[in-house]
C-alpha cells in the first residue's frame, strides 16, 4: 500500500467533480437550519452517520472485490431520493473517468463498460482504491472524509463562513470518522458471507426530502 | 432471529421480556373474496377479524396489554398468498416502554404476497416513551405482480416528553430484489447528529409509505416535493416511497395522507 497514493485520491483537488456539490448544505443553509460552525458540525455528524456510513460501506466493499453491479444495486436500495441517485452516478462516471487516466485498471475499465451512465460514485470509490493499490479502510476513510469536507467547504462559500472555523470542524469529527470508517470495514467484511443486506442503511430524512426539493430550484450555487 | 431460536414454543417469557407472535394467513377464496386460514396470536398481541370491504379480509391487530417493553421481543407475520386481499390495522398506537430490565426489545414484522395479491399494512403509530430502547425490524417480500401499501409512523416521545432510543429498519423485496433497505436511528443513544439539521431538526414525528404497484413499472410516479416536509420518491423499481417529517403526529398524517392522494387511485 502507498501512503502517497491515499492522498492522491482523498485531496479535494483530485479532478472527479465533488467541488460542485454541496452534499445538502446548501439547502440547510437556504432552509435556515446550518447558520454557524455549530449548526454545520451537527449536520456534518448527522450526514457522516447515515449517508457517510452507507457511502464508506459500499466503498470499503468494493475495495475488497466485491461485485460492483451486486454494490451498486444495494446503493439504490439505501439512496431513496431520486436526485440523490442521479448525482451519485454523475459523481460515480465523473470520479471513473478521472481513476482510469490516473489509475489505470482493468478493473475500472470493466465498471466503465458495465455503467456507461455512471455507477454509484462510492462503489467506483472502492474500486478506484483497489486500482490504486489501497485499500478496505483508505476506500472507506476516502469516502467518509469527503462526506464532511464537501459540505464544509461548501459552507465556506455559503455563508462567508470562516475558513477557520470549517477546518475545525472537520478537526472536530475526526473521533467519528474514525469510528464510522471502521464500522464500514467491518460491515464491508461480512458482505462475502452474508450479502449486501448486511451493509448500513442509515437514513437522515431531512437529507432526502430537502434534495429533492432542491433539484426543483431554478438557480443554485451548486449541482447539489 | 436463527432458526433455533424460532423452533421454540410459542410463548416463552424469557427473563426480563415477554416473547409472543401474531400470524395472518389470507388466501383467495376462489369466489372473489379473501378467507383468514390463519389468524393467531398470543399474550399482548391478539388479532381479530373484522368487517372487510369487496374482495378485501380486515385484520385488527388489538394490543392486549401495552408494550412492548424493554427485553420483548414481538414478531407479526402477515401473508396475502397470491390473488388475495388483506389489509392489516391496529386498534390503537403502539407504546414502546422501558422495561424492569435494562434490556432492548424488538418488534420484528414480516409481510408477504404473492402473485396478484394486495397487501395494506396500515397500523396506528409507534410512539416511543421516554427511556424506552426498542428496535424494530420490517421486512417485505412481494412476488412480482403484488401490490403493496404500507404506512408506518414514528412518534418521537409523548406530548412534551423526551424520545427513547429508537431504531427501525424498513427492507422491501420484489421478486428477490432488494429495492429499499433503510434505518432510522434516534433518540438517546444513536449516532450523532440524530436530531441536527441533517437529521430531524427538531421535529417529534416522522413516517414513512412504501407503495408498490405494477404498473409503476412502465409508469412511475413524479418525484415531487409536498410543502416543507415530505416527498414523494419513486424507487428503481416499481415502487415508491413517501418520506416526511412533522411536528407531530397529527400533522405528520395528514402529510402522508396528502401524498398518498396525489399518487392517485390505482
Amino acid at each position: 500500500m502507498s501512503r502517497a497514493a491515499l492522498l492522491v485520491l482523498a485531496d479535494g483537488r483530485f479532478p472527479a467533480g465533488g467541488h460542485a456539490h454541496s452534499g445538502g448544505a446548501e439547502a440547510a443553509v437556504r432552509a435556515g437550519r446550518v447558520t454557524d460552525a455549530a449548526t454545520l458540525e451537527a449536520f456534518c455528524r448527522g450526514r457522516l452517520h447515515t449517508g457517510g456510513v452507507v457511502a464508506a460501506s459500499l466503498a470499503a466493499a468494493a475495495a475488497l472485490g466485491t461485485d460492483p453491479v451486486e454494490l451498486d444495486r444495494a446503493a439504490d436500495a439505501r439512496t431513496p431520493s431520486p436526485a440523490l441517485r442521479t448525482v451519485a452516478r454523475r459523481l460515480g462516471r465523473q470520479l471513473t473517468r478521472a481513476a482510469r487516466a490516473t489509475w489505470p485498471h482493468p478493473e475500472l475499465d470493466a465498471l466503465a463498460a458495465r455503467f456507461p451512465k455512471g455507477a454509484h460514485q462510492p462503489v467506483v470509490l472502492g474500486v478506484a482504491a483497489r486500482a490504486a493499490g489501497l485499500g478496505a479502510l483508505d476506500a472507506a476513510y476516502c469516502s467518509a472524509y469527503e462526506g464532511v469536507s464537501g459540505p464544509a467547504t461548501a459552507v465556506v462559500r455559503l455563508l462567508s463562513l470562516d475558513p477557520f472555523d470549517a477546518t475545525g470542524v472537520l478537526a472536530r469529527l475526526a473521533a467519528d470518522v474514525d469510528l464510522v470508517a471502521r464500522d464500514a470495514v467491518e460491515a464491508a467484511g461480512r458482505v462475502r458471507a452474508e450479502g449486501t443486506g448486511v451493509l448500513p442503511a442509515r437514513s437522515a430524512p431531512l437529507l432526502e426530502i430537502a434534495a429533492e426539493a432542491h433539484a426543483g430550484w431554478p438557480v443554485r450555487l451548486f449541482a447539489s | 432471529m436463527g432458526t433455533g431460536a424460532d423452533r421454540r414454543v410459542d410463548r416463552v417469557t424469557a427473563p426480563g421480556g415477554v416473547r409472543a407472535r401474531a400470524r395472518v394467513l389470507a388466501r383467495a377464496d376462489g369466489r372473489g373474496g379473501t378467507s383468514l386460514p390463519v389468524l393467531e396470536g398470543e399474550g399482548p398481541l391478539a388479532v381479530r377479524r373484522t368487517r372487510g370491504s369487496g374482495a378485501e379480509a380486515r385484520v385488527m391487530l388489538v394490543g392486549a396489554m401495552s408494550g412492548p417493553l424493554g427485553g420483548d421481543h414481538f414478531t407479526v407475520t402477515a401473508e396475502a398468498a397470491p390473488g388475495a386481499r388483506l389489509r392489516v390495522g391496529s386498534a390503537a398506537a403502539t407504546l414502546a416502554l422501558p422495561g424492569q430490565e435494562k434490556a432492548d426489545a424488538r418488534y420484528d414484522v414480516r409481510l408477504t404476497a404473492g402473485e396478484g395479491a394486495d397487501l395494506r399494512w396500515l397500523p396506528e403509530q409507534l410512539i416511543s416513551a421516554r427511556g424506552s430502547d426498542l428496535y424494530v425490524g420490517t421486512r417485505v417480500d412481494l412476488a412480482a405482480g403484488a401490490r403493496l401499501l404500507l404506512r408506518e409512523e414514528q412518534v418521537l416521545g409523548r406530548a412534551g416528553e423526551e424520545p427513547g432510543r429508537l431504531t427501525s429498519r424498513l427492507t422491501v423485496r420484489i421478486d428477490g430484489r432488494c429495492v429499499l433497505d433503510q434505518e432510522l436511528a434516534c433518540g438517546p443513544g444513536a449516532p450523532g447528529g440524530w436530531d441536527g439539521p441533517a437529521g430531524l431538526a427538531g421535529h417529534r414525528a416522522v413516517g414513512q409509505l412504501v407503495v408498490v404497484r405494477p404498473g409503476f413499472a412502465a409508469e412511475p410516479p413524479a418525484a415531487r416535493v409536498l410543502g416543507e416536509g415530505a416527498a414523494v420518491m419513486p424507487l428503481a423499481g416499481p415502487a415508491a416511497l413517501v418520506t416526511a417529517v412533522a411536528p407531530d403526529a397529527l400533522r405528520l398524517r395528514r402529510l402522508l395522507d396528502g401524498a398518498l392522494a396525489s399518487l392517485g387511485r390505482d
